[in-house]
C-alpha cells in the first residue's frame, strides 16, 4: 500500500485529506496520478496542475520517481510560508 | 543548541531567542536576525488574521536541509528557525531566523539565504482571513525569483 496526503487547498478542492493505494502497478508518481484521476474523474482538474508539488517520504520529487509500498506520497501546491 | 529548528504554535520570544542563539560564545562577532510578522494587508485585502498549516516530517526535513546548506556556503558559528503554525491575528511573529558568525557579511548572507529558501521550499500554507472571505495566499513571483541569486 502506498499511503497518499493531498495538503492544503488542494485537499479542500479534492475533499480527501488521505486515501491507501494499492502498490499493484503503481510503481511512479505519474502512475499513481493516472491512477488517481482514473478512480476519482472530477479530479483530473486539480491534479493535472503543473505547479502542484510532489514528496516521497518528505522529499520532493519528480513525477518519473519510482515509488513502492509503504512509501509515504503528498500532493501540494506551492509553499507559502516564512 | 547551536543550530535547531523549532515548529511551534506558541509565540516566541525574540530576546530570548536571541540570548540562547549568542549563549556561551564569544568568537560570534556578527550576529543577524530576521522576525517576519501578519501583516494587516495581502493584495489590497484588509487581513485580520491567518492560519498556518505545514507538513509535519517533511517541514523539519526540509528546513534542517537548508540550514546545512548554509553552513557550507558560510562560516557560521550558530543558527536557528522558529516559525510558528496554526491560528495567527495581524501583528503576530511568524518566523524567527537568526544566524552568527565572526563576521557580518557570513551573517546577513546566511540570514537571507535562509529566510529565501525557506519560503520556496519548506512545506507551510497560509490561508488569509479577509474582508472578502478566507482565501489561500499564492505563490509569490517576487520569491521564486529571489533563491535564484544564490
Amino acid at each position: 500500500m502506498i499511503r497518499v496526503l493531498f495538503l492544503a487547498q488542494l485537499r479542500e478542492q479534492l475533499g480527501t485529506a488521505e486515501l491507501q493505494v494499492v502498490d499493484e502497478g503503481v510503481d511512479s508518481i505519474l502512475a499513481l496520478q493516472q491512477h488517481l484521476v482514473t478512480a476519482h474523474p472530477q479530479w483530473e482538474q486539480f491534479l493535472s496542475n503543473n505547479k502542484l508539488l510532489v514528496a516521497v517520504n518528505h522529499e520532493y520529487a519528480k513525477t518519473n520517481v519510482v515509488i513502492k509500498s509503504g512509501d509515504e506520497v503528498a500532493f501540494f501546491p506551492p509553499v507559502t510560508g516564512g | 543548541m547551536s543550530f535547531s529548528i523549532t515548529v511551534q504554535t506558541q509565540d516566541f520570544d525574540v530576546g530570548r531567542e536571541y540570548a540562547e542563539l549568542i549563549a556561551g560564545d564569544t568568537s560570534a562577532g556578527a550576529v543577524v536576525f530576521f522576525v517576519g510578522r501578519v501583516r494587516d494587508m495581502n493584495h489590497a485585502r484588509d487581513v485580520s488574521g491567518m492560519s498556518l498549516e505545514h507538513y509535519p516530517g517533511m517541514t523539519e526535513n526540509v528546513l534542517q536541509k537548508i540550514l546545512n546548506e548554509a553552513k557550507k556556503r558560510w562560516e557560521l558559528i550558530a543558527a536557528r528557525i522558529v516559525h510558528r503554525v496554526g491560528e495567527l491575528h495581524v501583528g503576530d511573529q511568524i518566523v524567527f531566523v537568526g544566524v552568527t558568525s565572526a563576521h557580518r557579511e557570513h551573517a546577513f548572507q546566511a540570514a537571507e539565504f535562509l529566510m529565501d529558501f525557506l519560503k520556496t521550499q519548506a512545506p507551510f500554507w497560509k490561508k488569509e482571513v479577509t474582508s472578502q472571505g478566507v482565501v489561500w495566499v499564492e505563490e509569490n513571483v517576487k520569491d521564486v525569483v529571489a533563491i535564484r541569486r544564490w
